[in-house]
């Protein structure tokens, strides 16, 4: 299977996605902001980092990349794709997820190791999960706070689109301890934490976040 | 050419840490009675004349201001 990792200007995190993609034994395919072409990927990752230097609001310019036009449309369509952290932002700034990220409540980046219960497995990047299964992997972020109206909130509590939620302390004052979301459909997922961090016990707290993208290609974690 | 600015601020429900690191660092200024700050974002667009009221409250609903957080006002300067 192939996955698209994309690079905007400011993107950290795209190789260790990719390796993370590669580590769970599926194709790595780098996409580039400006290139509206997907390359045929059968899924994609917008990858952590500050794009646009976090100009303006965190994602609120990498909406506009060339890119994002062609996966807002194949988003539409069913085409899996991945969000972390800044990746995360920009997919709600881009209307694939509702809601926004604010700067956390506790005024600090938060840089650590976090436990996250998985509530929802019925998505296309958790189905290798156990219904709350927590896992451990790190989180790092100045903005973080997930925020929505109550309506938001309510709706996604009541269709299980939380899909996971922090456990052991709230890093960041996110509504209701939410870490992760996805869309109606379920293949558009968003989440602050970095599971492409914990994909190899060398470089991560565990391999908890393997898992992510076993799900993706259906592949034991 | 006309002068349009936008102001942006955090809706009064979303909470505001750097506004309230703001009201922390006054009161070690020796300055006190400010109860409360909420930071937003200024901006002044030079325009063609011919850029009327209706697009530059699509650009400001849809690129300056995120609306799920923020509300925005627009003035010709």
């Amino acid at each position: 299977m192939r996955v698209g990792v994309v690079t905007f200007p400011g993107s950290l995190d795209d190789r260790d996605a990719a390796r993370a993609v590669r580590v769970a034994g599926g194709e790595a395919v780098p996409l580039w902001h400006a290139d509206p072409s997907l390359h045929d990927v059968d899924a994609v990752i917008l990858p952590g980092g500050f794009s646009y230097g976090d100009y303006l609001r965190c994602g609120a310019i990498a909406r506009f990349a060339p890119v994002m036009d062609s996966i807002v449309l194949a988003a539409h369509d069913g085409l899996p794709v991945l969000g972390i952290c800044n990746g995360f932002q920009v997919l709600c700034e881009a209307h694939l997820l509702p809601g926004a990220l604010i700067r956390n409540d506790s005024r600090r980046f938060v840089c650590r190791d976090q436990l996250l219960a998985v509530e929802n497995t019925g998505t296309r990047w958790t189905a290798h999960y156990r219904q709350g299964q927590e896992i451990l992997i790190p989180i790092k972020n100045g903005e973080g706070g997930y925020v929505a109206d109550k309506r938001t909130l309510d709706e996604l509590e009541a269709s299980g689109r939380v899909v996971v939620r922090y456990a052991g302390g709230n890093p960041n004052g996110s509504y209701r301890d939410i870490a992760g979301i996805s869309n109606e459909a379920g293949n558009v997922v968003g989440l602050m934490p970095h599971p492409e961090h914990a994909v190899e016990a060398l470089t991560g707290p565990g391999t908890d976040g393997l898992g992510f993208f076993a799900s993706l290609l259906g592949v034991a974690a | 050419m006309a002068r349009v600015v936008v102001d942006v601020v955090l809706k009064p429900e979303i909470l505001d840490p750097q506004g309230q690191a703001i009201v922390g660092a006054l009161g070690r200024l020796g300055i006190h009675g400010v109860h409360d700050v909420r930071q937003g974002k200024h901006f002044e667009l030079d325009v063609d004349d011919a850029v009327d009221d209706a697009t530059v409250a699509r650009l400001a609903d849809t690129l300056l201001a995120n609306p799920v957080i923020e509300n925005f006002s627009i003035r010709r300067a």
